[in-house]
């Protein structure tokens, strides 16, 4: 990649990004625009992949909401992500994690993975 | 203000707008551009400026023409030289920047696409072709290009496969995403004709702004 877009790409990419990877819990702190007012929602669930480089970095987590799976992508670097919580590490096997969707309740755990 | 830029681009990528949307861009240098020559319609019958885009290039390859063109504007011989028409006030040797857009603008660029090498119809002029399976013995051939004794030849025009890509390519109203005078980058929303490295030239839309 040439020079400039790497200077391009590194003006849209903030270090305000915990590190996390496919497997992990985590909780997304998503700002909502209502008419004129904004608040913040909580996406919680697994990261079941990340993709890309750079500022073109994407993720996708999923959770179970009424018994139905929902998976959400957000652009890691979006303006509209107010934070990023780490909840849990999961030991995973896979970098995409999409054989969860065929699994429910006990099957679809993903165990701890003990940091250090 | 002249309305016309000479650039190159750099590549294609995303940026975030202020309402969080993804806008993927293409991202062009453009400039430094000097006016090299001023037409006039008393000695070249119409209005235009000639400008090129200032860099660095090897003296050796300059012929003599190009060499007394450049001596008479008294500027350093350019490889890349565009023109636009225009009729203010310019001066041989101003200088052309990205300052004259800005973000919002409704813009055409103009470059060369990429080439293709020899393709056949369903490429190059979108037939739909054959069936692939069932016995099928027809896939991608053209089918049939004229009647038979008359007129006993093949009209002209008739489209074939051939050489495809390379073409002068204009895309029309795209917008600018955002300007960068500081490194003389213009980002541009949408793709633009041709490969990384290509050249390309930036003008005002020739037909004034889209869905305004």
């Amino acid at each position: 990649m040439p020079d400039i877009m790497k200077q391009v790409e590194s003006a849209e990419t903030h270090e305000n990004v915990p590190a996390f990877e496919p497997g992990d819990t985590i909780k997304v702190h998503v700002k909502v625009k209502e008419g004129d007012k904004e608040r913040i929602q909580v996406f919680q669930g697994v990261v079941i992949s990340r993709r890309g480089g750079g500022s073109r970095s994407m993720f996708t987590v999923r959770k179970i909401s009424g018994g139905v799976g929902v998976e959400r992508m957000f652009p890691l670097y979006s303006p509209t992500i107010d934070r990023i919580e780490v909840e849990r590490h999961g030991r995973v096997r896979r970098a995409k994690l999409y054989y969860l969707r065929e699994l429910r309740g006990k099957a679809a755990r993903i165990e701890e993975r003990r940091k250090g | 203000m002249i309305e016309g830029i000479i650039g190159k681009k750099v590549g294609m990528t995303q940026v975030f707008a202020e309402d969080g949307a993804l806008v993927p861009v293409t991202v062009i240098q453009a400039g430094p551009c000097l006016v090299v020559q001023k037409k006039t319609t008393e000695k070249d019958g119409y209005n235009a400026v000639q400008v090129g885009l200032v860099e660095k290039i090897s003296n050796r390859r300059i012929t003599g023409a190009q060499r007394g063109h450049f001596e008479k504007a008294g500027i350093a011989p350019l490889r890349t030289l565009a023109e636009f028409a225009y009729n203010g006030d310019a001066n041989v040797g101003d200088r052309i920047l990205v300052d004259i857009f800005k973000a919002g603008d409704s813009i055409d660029v103009v470059g060369q696409s990429k080439g293709k090498g020899f393709q056949g119809v369903m490429k190059r002029h979108n037939f739909s072709g054959g069936r692939a399976t069932h016995g099928s013995m027809f896939h991608r051939a053209p089918g049939s290009i004229g009647a038979s004794a008359f007129p006993s030849r093949v009209m002209k025009g008739m489209r074939m496969g051939g050489r495809m890509g390379g073409d002068q390519v204009t895309v029309k109203n795209l917008r600018v995403a955002k300007i960068d005078a500081e490194n003389n980058l213009i980002y541009i929303r949408g793709a633009v004709p041709g490969g990384r490295n290509g050249l390309v030239i930036v003008r005002l839309a020739k037909s004034g702004k889209r869905g305004e």
